[in-house]
């Protein structure tokens, strides 16, 4: 289990790994995925109890699901390099006869995925499904599932938040990338998401916030979390993070959502990146 | 024979679902059911009363309901999902195709009430489109049963198959003719041999294309009877081997004309083996409020309809 400083490590690779993936193909989404860095390299590389090995059912284990499927290269990278395929096929990314989809699929067969994301709202109501499974199961281990904060713009969010505060599902913890920004713009200008906070707990979750680019914070933030097991409630963390962040021109716009660095831009990116565990 | 196939009295394609659920789950302790707040028009209560743990009420969330069972496939259940055709489709199809078609979830969606027999409810519910919907998801199974037992039979079998179904019944009480005949997933079953016409018919239509074939044959026409549960995989072998032997055919079904049984026999015979082919399906239209036998004569789908087609087809050999 990799501590803070090996964690931080890790997390500057796979930023580098992010943004080399979506220049390679001119297309991809960098700015959440650079925002989620921290998290997924903390939830693969400390926190989860997983096996790279992969099993679909993944009985006995801690899942993650990535309901933000747009945010593909980051979850690609932490997989990669933590052993569920060979991170030499981060390089097929979005390319023709690749297993590494341009959003998350398990058509093709890779390890790590096991559901198509994409069309957003689906993954809190599919992680609740594995969860309810679990303790059918006798299976006390946790489900994760990331959103993005506009995607809480989906219907089916609260349907599923609904369901799942009436079922008592504490083994599930819901993760927002609440960094306030999505494709069209600013989430408070595209369609407000209100108190947020408040909307959570009116639909009978417990609310936590967390740093969601400070590894200190968000490891434990996860751990605390992991402790409402057992508490006939499931939880959400709020995790504010910056869109971009890691490298200055991404930070503080909307305009790196959905677009890819060209040659000059990939170089600055990555010169305020370090190399720590070898490019791909 | 067409004998073989007399009706033993009625009850609904729904209830053969009920109790096919019921007892997969006294077999199987992974299948498991969820039902978006209609567990009695689903006739889901006796599996609901024998397992309440293995049974989940989603509430008025369809589209929530189609994930939740995706992900209860990933950790090996084998999910039922239980509401309307109309809800189990169109409302959800995007949930469907995404989490599971194109994510290959064992998953098996389960729809009452299709159709024109819906009766009084009207055109809101009365969905002709979820045969053409379904059918066009790769990996898709697409079943659509014509009685009590052989819904029954059917829910049975889709238990054991790995892979993502549709199952599609309905709300009236039908005649039941089907009792004890066998039922595999992607074969047809030959009801009765005949030279003059092909029939294949699918759901409430097999039991309407049975009565027209028991009329024609008192005006001497014999009919090649092919009863479809399964549009999808559809059993090009036996169809091809039928209109061999006729050179005719007839297609029925509950369902608009465009996407359904008719479409696919139709792709089947024009690539393979072209013939003469009359469709019996409403056509390009919504239902309305009625009985379901005035709203079945009103939209063209009376045994009156699949005799005249039976005639217009072996009019063009």
């Amino acid at each position: 289990m990799a501590e803070i400083a090996e964690l931080k490590k890790i997390a500057s690779q796979v930023r580098r790994d992010i943004v080399r993936m979506v220049h390679a193909v001119s297309s991809g989404h960098p700015g959440g995925s650079l925002g989620c860095a921290d998290l997924l390299t903390a939830l693969y590389f400390n926190h989860l109890e997983h096996d790279p090995s992969f099993n679909m059912n993944g009985k006995g284990e801690d899942l993650f699901f990535l309901s933000n499927g747009h945010i593909s290269p980051v979850w690609y990278s932490v997989l990669a390099r933590s052993g569920y395929f060979p991170v030499a096929e981060l390089a097929t990314f979005r390319h023709i006869n690749s297993r590494v989809q341009g959003h998350p699929a398990t058509h093709e067969h890779l390890p790590g995925i096991r559901i198509a994301s994409g069309s957003l709202g689906q993954g809190l109501s599919a992680a609740i499904g594995v969860a309810q499974t679990k303790k059918l199961d006798g299976d006390d281990k946790m489900v994760y599932v990331l959103m993005g904060d506009g995607e809480l713009q989906e219907g089916q969010v609260w349907e599923a938040a609904m369901y799942g505060a009436h079922y008592k599902c504490d083994n599930v913890v819901a993760i927002v990338d609440w960094n306030g920004r999505q494709i069209d713009g600013d989430t408070k200008d595209v369609m407000s998401l209100g108190d947020l906070p408040a909307k959570w707990k009116a639909f009978g979750w417990h609310v936590m916030e967390m740093d969601g680019n400070d590894m200190s914070s968000v490891l434990s933030g996860l751990q605390t979390a992991k402790g409402r097991s057992g508490s006939g409630q499931p939880t959400v963390v709020l995790m504010r993070t910056e869109m971009g962040k890691g490298v200055d021109f991404m930070e503080g716009t909307h305009k790196w959502h959905g677009s890819a660095p060209n040659d000059e831009q990939l170089a600055d990116a990555l010169s305020q990146l370090e190399e720590t565990q070898g490019d791909y | 024979m067409l004998s073989d196939y007399q009706s033993s009295g009625k009850k609904g394609t729904r209830d053969g679902f009920g109790d096919g659920l019921h007892e997969a789950a006294v077999k199987n302790p992974e299948v498991v059911g969820l039902c978006a707040d209609l567990t009695g028009s689903l006739k889901m209560n006796k599996f609901k009363d024998a397992y309440p743990d293995r049974f989940f009420q989603v509430g008025i969330a369809e589209a929530n309901m189609m994930s939740l069972a995706a992900g209860m496939a990933i950790g090996g259940k084998i999910p039922f999902t239980g509401t309307f055709a109309n809800f189990s489709t169109g409302r959800v199809y995007d949930q469907i195709r995404q989490s599971i078609a194109y994510s290959d979830k064992n998953v098996k969606i389960c729809a009452s009430h299709a159709g024109l027999t819906l009766g009084e409810d009207g055109a809101t519910h009365q969905i002709l489109e979820d045969i053409g919907m379904m059918n066009m998801l790769p990996g898709m199974t697409v079943i659509n049963t014509c009685d009590y037992h052989q819904t029954k039979a059917a829910t049975l079998a889709i238990a054991e198959y790995e892979g993502p179904v549709y199952l599609r019944f309905g709300r009236p009480s039908w005649p039941m003719f089907m009792e004890d005949k066998p039922f595999v997933i992607g074969k047809a079953i030959h009801m009765n041999e005949g030279s003059d016409v092909t029939i294949v018919a699918t759901g409430h239509m097999v039991w309407q294309s049975l009565e027209a074939a028991r009329s024609l044959a008192e005006e001497g026409i014999t009919v090649d009877l092919l009863n479809i549960h399964t549009i999808k995989p559809l059993d090009d072998e036996a169809i091809l081997k039928s209109v061999t032997k006729t050179g005719c055919i007839v297609t029925a079904e509950e369902h608009q004309r465009n996407g359904g049984l008719g479409s696919c026999v139709a792709n089947l015979l024009g690539s393979k083996l072209p013939t003469p082919q009359e469709l019996v399906a409403v056509n390009d239209s919504f239902g309305e409020s009625g009985k379901p036998t005035e709203l079945l004569d009103k939209y063209g789908l009376s045994v009156d309809d699949v005799i005249a087609a039976a005639k217009r087809a072996i009019a063009r050999k």
